[in-house]
């Protein structure tokens, strides 16, 4: 048992997984002090008399829902470019927009409207990330510069897809996408995640994708010389990328029932590369773990509501909030990890020594 | 010191982790020569100017320069500068979008502001003296490669300088420039000017050179004059075994390889980075392609691989009609390709010993075919286990190995796509001599077994101890084929240096 334990705890010692593991049991425990019962979640009946499950955890992992699925897309991105896009927000305000536009242009709204709304607008999403995606791989522009462009006028692309208006949908098919399907206790966003990582695990386990990316990008050259075909793959990982937009924001779409194309999912493509930082993958590309990112997600979005249900004023949140980050990446940064290291062998040599003098 | 010695380096040694880059080596400079240092590959050559200039510390040995009593220490390329001693780069490292005249003085100006005027007149007399066609406000990026490292070969002198190293300053200029540039070299030395020259370039050393350092595996082969060291023996020395040791294990005759069927055939391949040739291998058949570094070589064996953009020839394999554009093509028809540069090229640092082993095949299955856990890890054992690598575990990242062991798992990576044409581009270097003599023998094994192997190497023992033809290039041309009783290192040797100083 005692062997077992070492083993973990040394496999933890080594894996990227140790900062954001460390972060959300630091807010856990932060929040447990701070009020025992932070986490209870209880059982309560909504307006349309549905049950449904309510607490401060359940809104972390639905508040999280949109961050999660950008930084698994991200994640790909950054690995196979070593590179980050900062369009997905845009983006997503683009695919919302189609999704709205979509589900306004016909009568009543069904299901297999919705679904082609959704088709028709993770379409569209793809083709932008494809866009994005042949500037880096074809052109070998920068990433972040090359997503610039989408960065700057996805928005205004957004507007003037419902002509400037802000489209408001009233469907139950829509409310039960943005917040609870009757007869499910669990928000609709949080079980779309996990139907998205499902999603994921069986692309890594049924195609060599994960492989091809990392190879691409730690070595290009090398992954050329064995075959792969490195612009098809940084492509792709954008138009995966792009999907990850798509899903995002029809769920932002849902949860407000309007499409608000100036603060749909504003600002979420800097949490998005920040979860993907703080999950331990190297923003310089190469090997990644999309679990990693997604614990970076979780971590960001608690400590956004525990700064909420600290009532620290909504406008003093970004500051609190980049301090404990600054703290996160520092604790993450490779000189930290080679010091704390280096400490513990010099501990441990010091209570061997000890030891060894107790005996003598 | 002696009177017109202005350079002594004495018993100078710098160990790298599992090398000995420098072993003892002496160095002796004199005012007013021009010394080429001469050596393939991996000689030592870059590490000693390293050491002299201060980038690497050195672990042994002493170094004194003219006018300085006691042993001086060299901690940095400035300290180095401080002693008279400026080094001009094989890529020129000024900066393009600067004027020639800021070029020169860069970073050496006295005190906060810049006189521009006394700068421009100072560079402007600077190149007139040197006779270097440039105008001292012209933007570097307008002149020349050529004028270009004038240019800095003029900032460098400019610091009353003792000892010039020219890296490979040659390497990307075309005969009239060199010419030129050589004009500037003979200059210079009239003025006593101590220069250092290290090139590939045979021609050039016996143009231009007073004397000639040889080194090899980091051990000093001697020291020369130019006129008392046919070209040939020079080869054989950079190359290593002297002429008169010969002993050669000829693996068969000539006859046998014309009998064989052919496996693949090239006609005037060319892509982008060699020039047409015609090749052939038969089955079974190892041949090697050889000549000094530089040669084409390594690009011909890429061409037939599509590593780099193929631009004409036909190729067939096994008497079909192939197409082959990009690696992935190559593959396909069975053609494996183990790249010179095993860090640029080969090895997928970070993942896996594992990883890397099934990489190609991986690649061959394609997207929608994983190899299963279980399957990768069988043939990760199977292949560490039979080519002896020494890993902690198929989970090692392969960046952890040492360079033979990571050379082994790239072979295994290939072997595992059971390849009916295997190239082996400089398999041993940089590897320990154990391993060397098992890829050897592995290489022989697989021809018995019918596999086509085309082997490069720069130890020509190794080549003839493994080929049954070698390919000999010059310059970037095919200069002849050598079988049977031809491969002999005399022979091979004198095929590489061509006419020029061949007085044996």
């Amino acid at each position: 048992m005692n062997k077992r334990k070492s083993k973990a705890a040394a496999y933890l010692k080594n894996s990227q997984l140790l900062v954001p593991l460390i972060a959300i049991l630091l807010l856990v425990v932060f929040n447990l002090i701070r009020d025992p019962g932070f986490f209870s979640v209880g059982l309560t009946t909504n307006n349309n008399g549905d049950p449904v499950l309510q607490g401060n955890l359940i809104s972390i992992l639905n508040g999280a829902s949109e961050l999660v699925i950008l930084s698994m897309g991200m994640t790909l991105v950054t690995a196979a470019s070593g590179g980050q896009d900062i369009s997905v927000g845009a983006l997503a305000a683009i695919a919302g927009s189609v999704f709205v536009k979509v589900l306004k242009s016909g009568g009543s709204i069904s299901a297999p409207v919705v679904l082609g709304a959704f088709l028709l607008c993770c379409a569209v999403a793809m083709a932008f990330g494809a866009f994005n995606g042949s500037l880096v791989a074809l052109f070998n522009i920068q990433p972040m510069i090359a997503t610039l462009i989408l960065f700057t006028c996805g928005r205004s692309i957004a507007y003037w897809i419902n002509g400037g208006a802000t489209p408001t949908v009233s469907s139950p098919i829509i409310n039960a996408i943005g917040s609870f399907i009757p007869g499910i206790p669990i928000p609709t966003p949080i079980l779309i995640v996990i139907l998205m990582g499902i999603l994921f695990a069986l692309l890594f386990r049924f195609t060599t994708l994960s492989l091809y990316i990392q190879s691409v990008g730690i070595n290009q050259s090398a992954a050329r010389l064995n075959g792969i075909n490195s612009v098809g793959i940084k492509l792709l990982s954008f138009v995966i990328l792009g999907a990850c937009c798509a899903v995002a924001g029809m769920i932002g779409v849902s949860r407000l029932g309007l499409i608000n194309h100036e603060t749909l999912l504003i600002n979420i493509e800097m949490d998005a590369i920040l979860a993907v930082a703080i999950g331990g993958n190297n923003l310089g590309g190469g090997k990644f773990k999309m679990i990693g990112s997604v614990l970076g997600a979780y971590a960001i979005q608690a400590l956004t509501i525990t700064l909420y249900a600290m009532k620290v004023p909504s406008t003093d949140v970004k500051a609190y909030k980049a301090v404990v980050i600054v703290l996160l990446v520092v604790m993450g940064s490779p000189v930290v990890k080679e010091a704390a290291g280096r400490l513990g062998t010099r501990l441990r040599a010091s209570r061997r020594a000890g030891a060894g003098k107790g005996a003598a | 010191m002696k009177d017109g010695i202005v350079l002594t380096m004495r018993g100078i040694c710098k160990r790298f982790p599992g090398v000995m880059a420098l072993d003892r080596v002496d160095f002796t400079l004199r005012k007013g020569e021009i010394h080429a240092l001469m050596g393939e590959n991996g000689a030592g050559k870059s590490t000693l100017i390293k050491v002299l200039t201060g980038v690497y510390p050195k672990d042994a040995g002493e170094i004194h320069v003219d006018g300085i009593e006691e042993a001086i220490s060299i901690r940095s390329p400035q300290e180095a500068q401080s002693y008279g001693i400026s080094t001009v780069y094989q890529e020129i490292s000024l900066c393009p979008n600067l004027t020639v005249a800021e070029n020169m003085f860069i970073g050496r100006t006295e005190g906060k502001t810049v006189n521009w005027k006394a700068m421009e007149k100072r560079a402007g007399e600077l190149l007139d003296s040197l006779g270097i066609p440039a105008r001292p406000r012209q933007q570097l990026s307008s002149c020349s490669l050529a004028v270009q490292q004038m240019v800095a070969i003029a900032r460098a002198v400019d610091t009353d300088c003792k000892v010039l190293i020219l890296d490979e300053p040659t390497s990307s200029l075309d005969d009239k420039e060199v010419a030129m540039l050589f004009r500037l070299m003979r200059d210079l030395k009239a003025r006593g000017v101590g220069i250092i020259f290290v090139t590939h370039f045979l021609e050039q050393v016996y143009e231009v050179s007073d004397r000639i350092t040889v080194l090899r595996n980091g051990n000093l082969v001697g020291e020369f004059e130019v006129d008392k060291l046919p070209q040939v023996q020079l080869v054989a020395m950079m190359i290593g075994r002297e002429l008169q040791n010969l002993s050669v294990i000829k693996k068969e005759s000539g006859a046998a390889s014309a009998r064989r069927e052919v496996r693949y055939e090239a006609k005037q391949l060319s892509s982008t980075e060699s020039r047409p040739f015609d090749f052939y291998i038969g089955k079974g058949e190892v041949n090697g392609f050889t000549g000094l570094l530089g040669s084409g070589r390594s690009e011909s064996v890429r061409a037939i691989f599509g590593a780099d953009p193929v631009t004409g020839g036909e190729v067939t394999m096994d008497g079909k009609k192939i197409r082959v554009a990009k690696p992935l093509d190559a593959m396909k028809n069975g053609i494996a390709y183990l790249p010179e540069d095993r860090k640029r090229d080969g090895i997928i640092a970070e993942l896996s010993v594992r990883d890397n082993i099934i990489l190609a095949l991986q690649v061959l299955r394609g997207m929608g075919h994983p190899i299963s856990r279980a399957k990768a890890e069988e043939f990760a054992d199977e292949y560490i286990e039979a080519l002896g690598i020494k890993t902690a575990s198929s989970d090692t990242p392969i960046g952890s190995l040492s360079g033979g062991n990571q050379q082994k798992v790239i072979l295994a990576r290939w072997l595992l796509t059971h390849p009916k044409y295997l190239i082996l581009d400089e398999p041993t270097r940089g590897i320990d001599v154990g391993t060397k003599t098992e890829i050897q023998r592995l290489v022989l094994k697989l021809a018995e077994e019918g596999m086509s192997v085309t082997f490069i190497s720069s130890e020509i023992e190794e080549m003839l101890r493994t080929c049954s033809r070698l390919i000999v290039m010059r310059d970037r041309n095919i200069v002849g084929q050598l079988t049977g009783d031809e491969l002999t290192q005399s022979h091979v040797m004198h095929t590489i240096a061509g006419g020029g100083g061949d007085n044996e």
